[in-house]
């Protein structure tokens, strides 16, 4: 299983520079783990220290904000598009 | 001695910033004197500073920045007397502001210095005996807050040379970017939810920048923003409320600084403040704050209520529930200018109103409807859907015992009625007759 993921602006830094990048993985915490292997030190920016996503920042599965499903337990389809997103306010 | 007194203030001066008050700036803003006295940007989460730049989010942990300062710690009675004599607009608070000393002299919509209406007749009618005041902020030049943060954003846009004016918005906000791009001189480009009301859609057309709608919500609007800021086609791009939002928070302030003096400079007991992505109200509090900490006001407690409409109330919900994190929802709701599901300042609303003493509360589509009357037929003001929520939660909170009637309280009407006439479309002709005394009087008129 593998997925296509969007790499925000501030993490670009460890993917050389890349915006988008594949990873492998069932579940966003596979995917998570994968991006890890490949781009050491990325998963401790988008997860706290307890291993949650951190809260400002929004993650989805094709166009699904994985809070509104399973979170890191979200089912991550074969093909599928994962964005990573800091969280931003306005109105 | 009015020479030295200004000296003196300009060489003492403290760091003003929630997490790290009294330090000294560790990042080099790089850029003179055009942000005034911003030092720094700091994350609100870990505290990490970096050089005052066009970025958002914390490279640490993804934490929102927001502007640290060195704030003038001289005589407050010169600073006050120096805010006196300042224009009729946000920029008498420039010596507070991340904008140039001239930022007066500059095109832009010099917004601000609003009303602060003394609501004796809607007191009577809530029972509120300590004092009742409306800031009514749809005085400003594109009818609401908007322009204060706009003004912000748009000084930063132009101190980072950048060229496009653009936002993700709910409406108000689209139009307050149209028109300051307008009076700048630079191409804006801004996009809404495909839904909004239509007059918030044509206010947001009208100054001739780009207006883009997006078949989604706000929160896809925002997300498609922030994918596209990632971008090359971003670059050069000033979204205000994305890579400028540091600075453009930043203008919210100006609603506590005005309140303030407007009150002779002194603090309020209770402030309701309507709840979107909570920029606005955490921005109110660090004002406040900001007042206290330059001896401009006396150092009082004062309590800070949110309002949400129920059909978007991710905020209020986790008040009720004792969290510290908010659970997005999907809006459904007339205040479509308060319609974030995923409010980003969530968390902070939450330590800001239990900080204080206040508390969050959201009303129906039909008490918002019911809040814009009251306040239209007892004070004169009509009310965009934001300000229904407000004084709708105003009297909720005076029914259910959450806020005391004896203390002195300013509600928010940061928008025009104009913008929503459909919220109160039944709303029409006493009668229809013909010109006639006699029809007059048949009409039960007379």
């Amino acid at each position: 299983m593998s997925a296509s993921v969007r790499i925000p602006t501030i993490l670009r830094s460890y993917t050389g520079g890349q915006a988008e990048v594949p990873a492998d993985g069932a579940t966003l915490a596979e995917i998570i783990e994968s991006l890890e292997k490949n781009h050491a030190g990325i998963s401790a920016r988008v997860l706290d220290d307890t291993g949650k996503l951190r809260r400002f920042v929004n993650v989805y599965v094709n166009d699904d904000d994985v809070r509104f499903s399973d979170g890191l337990a979200t089912v991550v389809p074969d093909g599928a598009s994962v964005s990573i997103i800091p969280a931003v306010a306005g109105g | 001695m009015a020479v030295q007194s200004t000296a003196a203030a300009a060489t003492q001066s403290a760091t003003v910033s929630p997490e790290s008050p009294g330090t000294s700036p560790s990042a080099d803003a790089g850029y003179g004197t055009s942000f005034g006295p911003a030092a720094a940007l700091s994350c609100r989460e870990c505290g990490t500073r970096f050089p005052l730049s066009p970025i958002f989010a914390c490279q640490e942990c993804f934490g929102p920045l927001e502007v640290a300062y060195d704030l003038p710690l001289g005589d407050p009675d010169e600073l006050r007397r120096r805010i006196e004599a300042g224009p009729a607009s946000i920029w008498r608070y420039a010596p507070l502001l991340p904008v140039p000393a001239d930022v007066a002299e500059r095109p832009n919509l010099n917004p601000g210095w609003t009303k602060l209406i003394k609501a004796d007749n809607l007191a009577r009618e809530l029972g509120v005996t300590g004092g009742l005041y409306v800031k009514d902020d749809s005085g400003n030049p594109t009818h609401s807050f908007k322009d204060r943060v706009v003004a912000i954003a748009l000084e930063a846009a132009r101190t980072f040379g950048l060229t496009t004016l653009s936002c993700s918005s709910t409406g108000n906000l689209a139009g307050a970017v149209g028109a300051a791009a307008a009076r700048a001189g630079l191409r804006s480009c801004v996009f809404i939810p495909h839904d909004l009301e239509s007059a918030k859609v044509v206010m947001a057309a009208v100054y001739g920048g780009e207006l883009v709608a997006i078949e989604g919500s706000y929160d896809d609007v925002n997300r498609f923003c922030s994918e596209l800021i990632g971008d090359p086609i971003g670059e050069g791009w000033g979204f205000v409320n994305v890579n400028l939002r540091p600075y453009y928070g930043e203008g919210s302030k100006t609603l506590a600084y005005e309140i303030a003096e407007q009150l002779g400079w002194r603090l309020p007991d209770n402030l309701v403040i309507p709840i979107a992505s909570g920029s606005q109200l955490t921005k109110i509090d660090k004002g406040l704050k900001e007042l206290i900490a330059l001896g401009l006001v006396e150092d009082k407690p004062y309590r800070i209520y949110g309002a949400q409409a129920e059909g978007c109330s991710p905020v209020s919900a986790a008040f009720k529930a004792g969290h510290d994190v908010v659970r997005p929802v999907k809006p459904d709701t007339i205040a479509k200018s308060l319609a974030i599901g995923n409010p980003a300042d969530g968390p902070y609303v939450l330590d800001i109103t239990r900080r204080t003493g206040g508390t969050v509360e959201d009303v129906t589509d039909e008490q918002i409807v019911d809040a814009i009357a009251l306040l239209a037929r007892t004070e004169g003001v009509f009310a965009e859907t934001a300000g229904g929520v407000t004084v709708g939660v105003l009297r909720k909170l005076i029914e259910t015992g959450q806020l005391d009637p004896a203390a002195e309280t300013v509600v928010l009407n940061t928008g025009d009625g104009l913008k929503t006439l459909d919220a109160v479309a039944g709303t029409g002709p006493t009668a229809t007759i013909r010109p006639t005394l006699s029809a007059f009087r048949e009409a039960g008129l007379a």
